[in-house]
């Protein structure tokens, strides 16, 4: 089945090493630029602490793995995978997103859990 | 049982302060006659003074403490002393009546102008005659006439120092010590005569000329006598207890005197056939009579004769023997330093030494007193290595204010979980008292394999001091060049913010220019304080807790037309709770328009000063706190630090602002202020300790300015002023020489880098709401920003909304 992309907002309103929360589909996504460019996609859920707020996060990297620090008590997830690396066992969904002509899109569906 | 202390000085009070913390449960009643008119203060900071320290000791609770009342007279057969206000009865009587200065007996030492060196009488007496006057002699050149000397220098006078023994201190340092110690001496401007004594002093009614023996004269405005101390012995030897032919009252190895009811302490007594005119053997008295009179079997374990001292800024330590059979010694010339080490004449055994011009291989030395060097003697002369503390025997004391050993710093460290300096201290006593073993500590704690963090994390491996002397020195402005230059990858939740930290201290203004922004925790990031489910708390900044009604009126319709909880904080202001992002700029407009400002409650900056109504309103009141608390958190406000910064200024001693709980506290006296440093309310409560007394408001001001931006400075990540002092090397004293008398010669830049914060200071929520750029961030959805969070919901709790459970 193809991906169904969904327009978010212009790539240039992304900050470096910044997230945005999104309303995708109903689920709130949190999407980041990355201080390379790159863009990731998770769940804005915090699974730690139940409030939606994963795109407030201080992004960065650990062991060269790009992440983000839930801004609520601080548990870091790999932006790649969802993993929250403090807490085995615990993930957060993560979402397909590309930049097209300067426009970033998020795709309706979460990816398959890996 | 009746306990009477006759003296109030430095041993007295430890006894008194030893015997109350070990006798729970009251045994004895306790009466302290005092000479002195003041509450018992630190003697051997005495020199202090003139820089304004605050010397009073730490007031014992429960103990008649009487000022001004000295004991006239002591009848042991009845059990009294007499005082002039009538007999007191006494179950035990302790002397610590202490010494007398000596004062050489030649012609004219009655003559105004002629002052002796030993209490803070003597001090205002000395610093009133000496305005205006042009040359100061003092008579005697040990440990007391240096400071004495420097006190002269210090008052502006041309300043001579007459000793009769061939070289400065002789007691402590040996010749090519003391011919040092004459050249840092002399290079102060000061003149040294040794080998001479003062025949007498002549004049009409005041001091004119000191003339020598040897027939020399030397013109002279004020002589100040420093030439030793003797025991006082006088109302003992008239109650017919025994006393030495030197004088001192004999007592036994458990302080007792040849009647079982009194004990002697201290400069007074005479143990051992010796008298110590030093305070360390005098506390290890105080301790062993008050455990005698708990029932306990102390004695006395002889006199520890260590000193370390600072004199005109030169450091000068002696411990031990001075000379013996084998000594090693170290000269140069060059950056002024001698030392030599004393050693048993198979080099086995170190037997004391001499340091001038560097002490800072002391502690470690003195530890090994008595026993092996852990090293070749030189190495341990060579400036502190790391390695040090390996070798020492279980058995050193490596703390000798409180008799702490190597062994049972080890123990705490192993067996009972210490992990750092702080909880070293606080489990055996080892440096609290004068601090110079704090390195020691932190070395032992390194080598029982307890990692002391520097690095801050995977991506620096410098600590946060290290951080901002290198931002500081290099002059980088971003995270990005800070990183690739001196550390790796692109950072995390922990250096981030710290130093989006140091970047706002040094100058990089609004916190949220630029690459600024992504450094920020969402506290600063969104300049509110995150709850739990995910909304914001708003708290504008309510200066000194001084509120107009009109604008409490704003307050409360802001939080009405807006749905916010509103309760009022521990620091006099009110927080409005329940915020959405993107309700944040909305908010803010209406209070900013009704003239308030950030309070920065979200950041690690001050907090606030709260003060009580002091003389405004207050009928006991001595000074306008109120005025003062409102100006301090004007002046500090938007101040990023490693830890937020908490203030209070109280307009009188009942303190009814809480200022010793905070990390800086000010307490008005009938005189000025008296400023109190590193306090703590939360997880590990402490109170401030007295930094200065009766400070004028400039004074008062200009120290708080350099404590400010010296933690800023040097504290590590998320450090409290209160844990940052604990873990200081010098601890207290250490921060009074850098912030009063600038012995780290930095006070200029201090006070340059808080006045550029005054001067630019700009209010964050004025800039954000004023710009769109900043105002795009307030949103809920980037691709929905009409649409409120759907999951943030509330529920109705006594009339107000608090999060849905």
């Amino acid at each position: 089945m193809s991906t169904q992309w969904i327009l978010i907002c212009q790539y240039q309103r992304l900050e470096p090493e910044r997230g945005v929360a999104a309303l995708v589909g109903g689920t709130q996504v949190a999407i980041f630029r990355t201080f390379d460019g790159d863009l990731y996609a998770i769940g804005n859920l915090d699974p730690c602490s139940g409030a939606h707020v994963l795109s407030r996060g201080i992004v960065g990297t650990r062991d060269g793995a790009p992440t983000v620090a839930s801004p609520m008590h601080k548990q870091v997830f790999d932006l790649r995978t969802g993993q929250c690396l403090d807490k085995p066992g615990v993930a957060v969904p993560t979402h397909p997103v590309r930049c097209r002509d300067g426009q970033v899109e998020v795709g309706l569906w979460p990816d398959a859990p890996t | 049982m009746r306990l009477v202390v006759v003296g109030n000085g430095p041993v007295g009070h430890r006894f008194v302060e030893t015997l109350g913390a070990r006798d729970p449960d009251r045994v004895f009643e306790v009466t302290v006659l005092a000479e002195e008119n003041r509450p018992a203060y630190d003697r051997v900071r005495l020199s202090t003074w003139f820089d304004g320290a605050a010397l009073n000791l730490p007031t014992v609770t429960g103990v008649d403490v009487r000022l001004g009342e000295p004991a006239e007279s002591v009848d042991p057969a009845a059990r009294t002393v007499t005082t002039r206000s009538g007999n007191l009865r006494y179950d035990k009587l302790v002397l610590a009546t202490g010494s007398y200065p000596f004062v050489p007996p030649v012609p004219g030492t009655d003559l105004r102008g002629c002052f002796v060196y030993r209490t803070v009488d003597n001090l205002e007496a000395l610093t009133a005659f000496a305005a205006g006057k042009k040359t100061g002699v003092v008579v005697g050149g040990g440990l007391l006439g240096l400071e004495a000397a420097h006190a002269l220098h210090r008052l502006g006078l041309i300043t001579h120092v007459v000793e009769f023994a061939p070289r400065l201190m002789p007691l402590q340092v040996d010749e090519a010590g003391g011919a040092m110690l004459r050249r840092y001496v002399e290079d102060l401007g000061v003149t040294v005569h040794t080998g001479r004594a003062a025949a007498r002093i002549t004049g009409e009614d005041a001091v004119g000329t000191v003339v020598f023996a040897d027939s020399g004269v030397l013109r002279a405005d004020v002589v100040v006598f420093a030439a030793g101390v003797r025991p006082r012995d006088e109302l003992a030897r008239v109650a017919g207890l025994e006393t030495g032919p030197r004088g001192g009252v004999v007592v036994d190895e458990t302080c007792r005197t040849s009647d079982r009811h009194i004990y002697a302490i201290g400069e007074c007594a005479q143990i051992g056939g010796r008298v110590y005119g030093l305070v360390a053997p005098g506390y290890a008295m105080a301790e062993v009579a008050a455990d005698r009179l708990l029932g306990g079997g102390a004695t006395f374990p002889g006199g520890d004769t260590s000193t370390k001292l600072k004199l005109l800024g030169v450091d000068v330590a002696s411990f031990g023997a001075i000379e013996g059979p084998l000594d090693v010694t170290f000269t140069d010339p060059a950056t002024r330093v001698y030392a030599k080490l004393v050693l048993s004449d198979d080099a086995q055994t170190l037997l004391g030494g001499v340091l001038v011009g560097d002490a800072a291989p002391y502690p470690a030395l003195r530890a090994c007193l008595g026993g092996p060097l852990p090293a070749p003697p030189l190495a341990m002369l060579a400036p502190v290595t790391g390695d040090a503390t390996g070798n020492l025997p279980g058995a050193a004391q490596v703390c000798s204010c409180n008799a702490v050993t190597k062994d049972a710093i080890v123990t705490a460290i192993r067996e009972q979980g210490c992990a750092d300096v702080p909880a070293v201290k606080a489990c055996t006593r080892a440096g609290t008292t004068c601090g110079s073993c704090v390195p020691l500590l932190r070395q032992l704690l390194a080598e029982s394999g307890v990692a002391l963090p520097k690095a801050m994390c995977e991506h620096f491996d410098h600590s946060r001091q290290e951080l901002f002397e290198i931002v500081r020195v290099r002059g980088i402005r971003t995270f990005s060049r800070l990183v690739a230059e001196h550390g790796r990858g692109r950072g995390c939740d922990i250096c981030k913010p710290a130093v989006a930290s140091i970047l706002a201290t040094q100058g990089n203004g609004y916190i949220l220019d630029g690459e600024q922004a992504s450094l920020q925790d969402t506290n600063d990031h969104f300049l509110a304080n995150i709850q739990r489910n995910g909304t914001y708390s708003v708290v504008p900044r309510i200066p000194g807790g001084e509120i107009t009604p009109e604008k409490l009126i704003v307050i409360g319709e802001v939080a009405r037309d807006f749905g916010l909880y509103t309760k009022i904080t521990g620091g006099q202001r009110i927080d409005l709770f329940g915020a959405r992002v993107e309700q944040l700029p909305r908010i803010w407009r209406r209070l900013v328009d009704a003239g308030f400002e950030s309070g920065h409650a979200y950041g690690k900056a001050l907090r606030t000063v709260k003060s009580c109504v002091g003389t405004t309103w207050c009928r006991y009141g001595v000074q306008d706190s109120v005025g003062l608390a409102i100006a301090l958190e004007l002046r500090y406000r938007g101040l990023r630090a490693p830890h937020k910064v908490k203030a209070a200024v109280s307009g009188c001693a009942r303190e009814c602002a809480e200022a010793r709980s905070k990390d800086f506290g000010v307490i008005a006296t009938e005189l000025g202020w008296n400023l109190y440093v590193g306090g703590n309310g939360g997880f590990r409560p402490r109170h401030a300790d007295l930094f200065a007394t009766d400070l004028s408001t400039e004074d008062l001001v200009r120290y708080i300015d350099r404590f400010l931006m010296f933690y800023v400075r040097t504290a590590d990540r998320l450090q409290r002023t209160a844990s940052w002092l604990e873990a200081m090397d010098g601890g207290l004293e250490h921060l009074r020489d850098v912030v009063v008398a600038d012995s780290l010669g930095i006070a200029a830049e201090l006070d340059a880098a808080m006045a550029r914060h005054v001067d630019s200071y700009v209010d964050e929520w004025r800039s954000t709401i004023d710009d769109p750029e900043w105002l795009r961030r307030f949103v809920s959805f980037v691709n929905a920003p009409d649409t409120p969070d759907p999951s943030i919901t509330f529920e109705v709790e006594r009339g107000q909304l608090v999060p849905a459970r």
